[in-house]
Parts: C-alpha cells; structure tokens; sequence
C-alpha cells in the first residue's frame, strides 16, 4: 500500500495536534477533547498496522482499546462536571492544591 | 505424703499476697493476725521438720518441687533441702523473724503503710527461707536476689525521703556488684561438676573431683558475693546506710538473717573451701581486717543506730575470720548468738527511738536507765553478751573463733591479735553506747524528756525473750551439733593446753572494754573529749569512716559519671546516634526542598515534563532501532 506512509503521517498530525493542543489550552473540558484526538491518533496507527500484517487480534484488539476509551470518557465528564460545581471554573489553574 | 518444707516457705508468701493485695481493705487487726500469724505458724511447722530431721538421725529431708530446666541428660530442679545447718538457719529466721514481727506491731502501729510494711517482711522471709533451704545454688540464688529486693524495698519504706530512698539503692546496686561474682562462681563450679546442688558439690569435692586451682576459684567468686550481701570490705558501704529503715527491718535483715546470707553460703559450701586453703585464706584475712575496720568507726559514731551497723559488720567480720580458718561451724554458732543479741540490742534501739519520739543521737540522750527500765536490763544483757562477758552468749562462741585463729591449723597469730583487739573494741564501743544512751545524765531537750515512756508490752516482751536468748543461747552446742557436716578444724600440735588462758584473756578483754568505756564516758570529767581533741586527726578520719564513701565517690562513682556524660551520652549517644539521624533526616528534607519545584501544581507543566520524558526516552531509543 503506496499510502501507508501518508496515513502514518496523519496519524501522527493527529497525536501532535492533541498534544500540542493540551499543552496550550486551558479548559478542562478542550483539553479532555485533545486528549481523545491524541488517542485516536494513536489508534489510527494501529489500524493502519493491522491492515498492514493482516492481522484478525489487531482488528479485535482496536475493538477493545474504543470500548476502553468509551468508558473512560464516561468517568473523564462526569468528573470534569463534578470539579466545575466546586470550583464554578474550567481553568485547572484553579485546582493547585496539590502543589508542594 | 505431707511436704513440712514446702509449707514452711509458702506460709510467708501467703502472708506477702494477702496482705500486699488485700492490706489497706483488711483493717489493722486482721493485718497484724496474717503478718505475724504465719510467721509463727512457719516457726511452728519448722520446729516439727527439725524434730522429724532428728527422728531420722540427722539424714537430711528432700523435697523435690519441679524441674525448672531440662537440657539433655541434665535437668536443673528446684528441690528443698534440709539438713542440721539449714535447720539451724530456718529456726533463727522463723524464730528471730517471728519476734521481730510480733514487736513490729508496736513499733508500727499507725503508719500509712501498716499493710504494706507487714507484707515487705514476710515477702523477705520467704525469701529468706528459699535462701537457706534450696538444695541448689540456684534456688539460693533466687533468695539471695528476692532478699536483696526485700531488703531495698524496707530500706527505702518511708520513699518520699530522699535519702531513704537513695540509701535502698545504694543498698541494691552494692549487692549486685557482688551478685557478678557470685554468678561467674555459679557457673565455674557447673563448668567443673554439671550440678549446682549444693550437697553434690560437697561430695564432690569430698571425693576429689574438683581440683584444688578450681575450688579456689570458685572459693573466691562466691566469697566476691558473700562480701556484698555479708557487708565485707570493701563491699560493706551499704549496711550502715541501710539504717534508714524501720528499726525492726534493720534488725531482721541487716543484723539478724539476711546479711549472714554469706557466712551460710561459704559454710553450706564448706567442702569446696576445705579443699582450698587460699580461698580460706582470703576469707580470713577480709574478715578480721572487717571486723577491725568497722569496730574502729563503730568506736565515734553518735547514731545510736550507725554503732550497731558498723558492730553488726565488725561481727560479720568475726564470723567469716571463723570461716577463714576453717571452723565454720563456729561461724553458724557466731552467727546464731549474734542473731540473738543484735536483734535485741536493735529493738532495744528501737525501743529508745520509739520512747524519744524518733529522736537517734546519743548527744542528745542519757539518762534513760530509770526512765525506760526493761528496755536498759534487756539492752544491757545483750550488750555485755556482744561484748563477750561470761556466761552469756557471745562468750562461747567469740571465744571459739580467737580460739581457732590462735590454735586452728589455718589460724595464725595476727589473725589472732587484730582479733583480740577488735574483741576490745566490741566491748568498748557497746558499753560506750550503753552509757551514753542510759547512764550517763539526761542531755535530752526537755520537751522530749517530757514524754519518754517504755514501749508497749508487745515490744518489751520480744525484748525480754531476745535477751534470754542472748544471755543462754551460747549453751546450746552449735559447733557440736553440726560436726557431722561441718567438722572442726585440727589444733595445732603443742596448743591444744593454751583454751583456758585465752579464755580468761577474752574475759579480760571484755573486762577491759568495759572499764575503759566507763572511765571514758561514764564519769563528769569527759575523759573522752579531750581524747579526741588529742586524736583530732584520728578521730576525723573515724568519724568520715576512713572516706571509704568519698573513695568510691572519686574513684568509682565520679569516673563513671564523667564516662556517662562526656563519652556515652555527648559523643555516642548525641553525636553519633543523633548525628545519624538527623543526618538521614537533613538529607531527606534537602532533596525534597529541591524536588518540590517540580510538582507545583500545574496540570500543564506535568504534560510538558512528560513531552520531555518522551522525547529523551525516544532519543535514547533511537540508536537501537
């Protein structure tokens, strides 16, 4: 497959926006959404592998890591939504109690 | 099957836990029947023991308890024994205990700590009982702890004094410096023999199986423990301290029983000292250097009761000079009249105390012969029996210790002399006391004058039963009575016709000691002060007791201290122990100090530590892809 490299490579683009965009952001919220683009990132790769080795574990295995990453979205919000009513902001600035 | 010694031992620690447990909610009366109940009920069962002893003809009685350890083919047991020597001491201690307790109850009628006092002392009979009447050195050995125990606790009774209490110490911590002795002893002799019982380590050493190098050892380490319960030189320091207990205590356990502790060890063991003639030769020569040393002092003391401490460590000297030169039975016969008459002579101080309203000093008594009579006869009894007037008990058998360091196959004639002179002085110092306290004319303070009055009956009439015994104890044959276990050294060849004269020489002794005392203290004149401003030196230095206290305070005490302080608590313990941990603890704090920057709080931060750590991980990895 001539474009694998191109795929990898958008793959990659996706992880670095993510990073990049939890490095600079400041909601909680934004930064979990960069979050899951980082990971899609990371799962587009390994697709684009498992097609590669036509592998049959890689294609359950992609299963799995989507339902991982569903239930930990399912805790990420509601705790993201429990901090916000505490402290009425999104900014995690606004939680440094835990610093030394 | 009935077990008389067990019962003998046990009836006082019965007393101990009713009374320790149960005392303040007893009430005084039902206190006094349990305290001296079953003392009396031990002498009782003791008499009965001793008769059954006799019936036998002398075989001794074994009651074997338990067997406290098993290792291999040996066991160690803890057995009661009773032989004639033990007899002899379970009756002095039930006996003589028994009195003391009876006269307690008037001496301690109305302190605070009626119960607690009456449980002390039977907790010391008990042990006291354990000591003379366990088979194994080791049973003996728990006495000889428990009645150090006991002793520190009557000593320091009245604790909230300061000096009462530090004087318990003294007491415990001299005893345990002879307790190191009397412990290596103990394992040298299992080290030789594999047994501990005391009548095994005879015949042992009867058939020849320790060897002479052995038994001296052995001879000397146990003296070493002797010394410090037996209040020898240079162990004696205690026992003049330890009168700050009551006057009963310090007739019990540090006149009458508890300090021959020793002299019965060295006699129980008799067949490991004849085996050594060094070993006796030390004895000896502690002893009649004891028994002078401490008369001397006993010569200026002015506490009525510090004369009879230092004449009760002169008399012990007496008493292990007779085992020095081999005669022990002569040794437990001193130690049987001296129980008598010093018993007497502390509760007839005791009385005086009691009369002048705790008041000690002889300076400030005098005249009391009238005032307290039958405490004077009885006091005066016992006094003319310590300072060895004939008939009377001291007699018989201080005359048959001079006897074997003069005549005695191990005795010599220094021995003999410093004896004779310490004999001199037993009779001058007493019947200096005995002046100064009854004939002399009253230098009380009138309001204590005021209120002298004889003691009740229950103490005057244990005073009048001690003096009895004082005055006949020296016809009831000891020496001989024991010969089949102790046997009387040989005389030497040419001074077997020199008894008679050395008896009228000690009568003359005893004589002189009395004019003396009377021309120095008995008239108007005070031949005696100017005596001692002429001696002033002499008299300094008896009176601080020859420093001995200041000695141990410089040598001992004070280089200790300075070891203590300068190299184990600053150098060791703050330096080094301290040092180290707070290092490790300075060091843990340090690089927290550095390390807290990193975790500051922002979420941010963290994720660009963890970009780096990824780009250095991939970095790293790269040259291995």
């Amino acid at each position: 497959m001539a474009d694998t490299g191109m795929l990898l490579a958008l793959a990659a683009l996706l992880f670095t926006i993510g990073l990049v965009g939890i490095l600079v952001r400041r909601n909680l919220l934004v930064m979990l959404m960069f979050l899951e683009l980082m990971l899609n990132g990371v799962l587009l790769s390994l697709a684009i592998f498992t097609a590669h080795a036509g592998s049959a574990a890689g294609a359950v295995l992609i299963f799995l890591a989507f339902v991982v990453a569903a239930a930990e979205v399912a805790i990420a919000v509601p705790l993201v939504v429990l901090l916000a009513r505490r402290r009425r902001s999104l900014d995690p600035g606004a939680y440094m109690d835990l610093r030394g | 099957m009935t077990l008389p010694l067990t019962t003998i031992v046990l009836l006082p620690l019965l007393g101990f836990l009713v009374n320790g447990l149960l005392g303040p909610r007893l009430g005084t009366r039902l206190v006094t029947v349990v305290g001296c109940g079953l003392p009396v009920l031990a002498f009782l069962v003791a008499v009965g023991a001793v008769m059954q002893l006799e019936a036998g003809d002398g075989a001794a009685l074994v009651e074997t308890l338990f067997t406290w350890a098993p290792f291999g083919e040996r066991s160690l047991d803890v057995a009661l024994y009773l032989d004639r020597l033990s007899a002899v001491m379970v009756l002095v201690v039930t006996g003589v205990g028994s009195l003391i307790h009876i006269y307690s109850v008037g001496y301690m009628k109305g302190d605070e700590g009626y119960a607690r006092y009456f449980a002390y002392l039977n907790l010391f009979l008990f042990f006291m009982l354990l000591l003379v009447l366990g088979r194994s050195l080791l049973v003996l050995f728990v006495g000889w702890e428990g009645v150090g125990l006991a002793s520190y606790l009557l000593i320091g009774f009245w604790f909230d004094d300061p000096a009462k209490a530090a004087a318990g110490k003294k007491a415990f911590i001299t005893n345990r410096v002879g307790d190191a002795g009397f412990l290596l002893g103990m394992f040298v002799l299992y080290a030789a023999l594999g047994t501990l019982e005391m009548d095994a380590v005879n015949a042992a050493a009867a058939d020849g199986l320790l060897p002479a190098a052995t038994a001296t050892l052995v001879g000397v380490l146990l003296f070493v423990g002797a010394t410090g319960k037996s209040a020898q030189i240079p162990l004696h320091v205690w026992l003049p301290d330890a009168m700050a207990g009551p006057t009963p205590v310090s007739a019990l356990i540090h006149a009458a029983t508890m300090v021959t502790a020793g002299v019965y060890l060295v006699a129980r063991l008799a067949g490991v000292y004849q085996l050594s003639p060094e070993a006796s030769l030390v004895l000896a020569v502690v002893g009649v250097a004891t028994a002078f040393f401490a008369a001397t002092v006993a010569l200026v003391q002015t506490d009525i009761k510090k004369v009879l401490a230092y004449s009760t460590v002169s008399q012990l000297g007496f008493m292990v000079l007779a085992l020095g030169v081999g005669a022990h039975g002569v040794a437990v016969f001193h130690l049987v009249t001296h129980a008598f008459f010093k018993a007497c002579l502390f509760l007839g101080a005791g009385s005086v105390i009691h009369a002048l309203g705790g008041e000690q000093d002889l300076r400030r008594m005098g005249g009391l012969a009238r005032r307290i009579p039958i405490t004077f006869v009885t006091f005066a009894v016992a006094t003319a029996a310590i300072a060895g007037l004939p008939p009377l008990a001291g007699f018989f058998s201080k005359d048959e210790i001079l006897w074997f360091a003069l005549a005695g196959e191990q005795g010599g004639l220094l021995l003999f002399l410093v004896g004779a002179v310490t004999a001199f002085l037993t009779s001058l110092y007493m019947f200096r006391l005995l002046w100064l306290a009854f004939l002399t004319p009253s230098r009380m303070a009138p309001e204590v004058a005021a209120h002298v009055h004889e003691s009740p009956r229950s103490m005057t009439g244990v005073l009048v039963v001690l003096a009895l015994l004082s005055a006949l104890g020296g016809f009831i044959a000891v020496p001989h009575y024991l010969e089949g276990l102790l046997p009387l050294p040989a005389v030497a060849p040419g001074r077997a016709a020199w008894h008679l004269p050395l008896a009228l020489f000690a009568v003359a002794l005893a004589l002189g000691g009395l004019a003396a005392a009377r021309h120095l203290f008995g008239g108007e004149a005070r031949p005696a002060a100017a005596l001692a401003a002429r001696l002033a030196t002499l008299h300094r230095v008896l009176t601080n007791k020859y420093y001995v206290d200041e000695l141990y305070e410089g040598f001992i005490h004070r280089p200790l201290v300075w070891v203590a302080d300068r190299v184990l608590l600053r150098v060791v313990d703050r330096l080094l122990m301290d040092g180290l941990l707070h290092g490790v603890a300075s060091l843990a704090r340090g690089s927290a100090r550095a390390l807290v920057r990193v975790q500051n709080g922002q979420l941010q931060r963290y994720g660009w530590l963890v970009l780096v750590g990824l780009g250095a991980g991939l970095l790293w990895t790269w040259p291995h892809v």
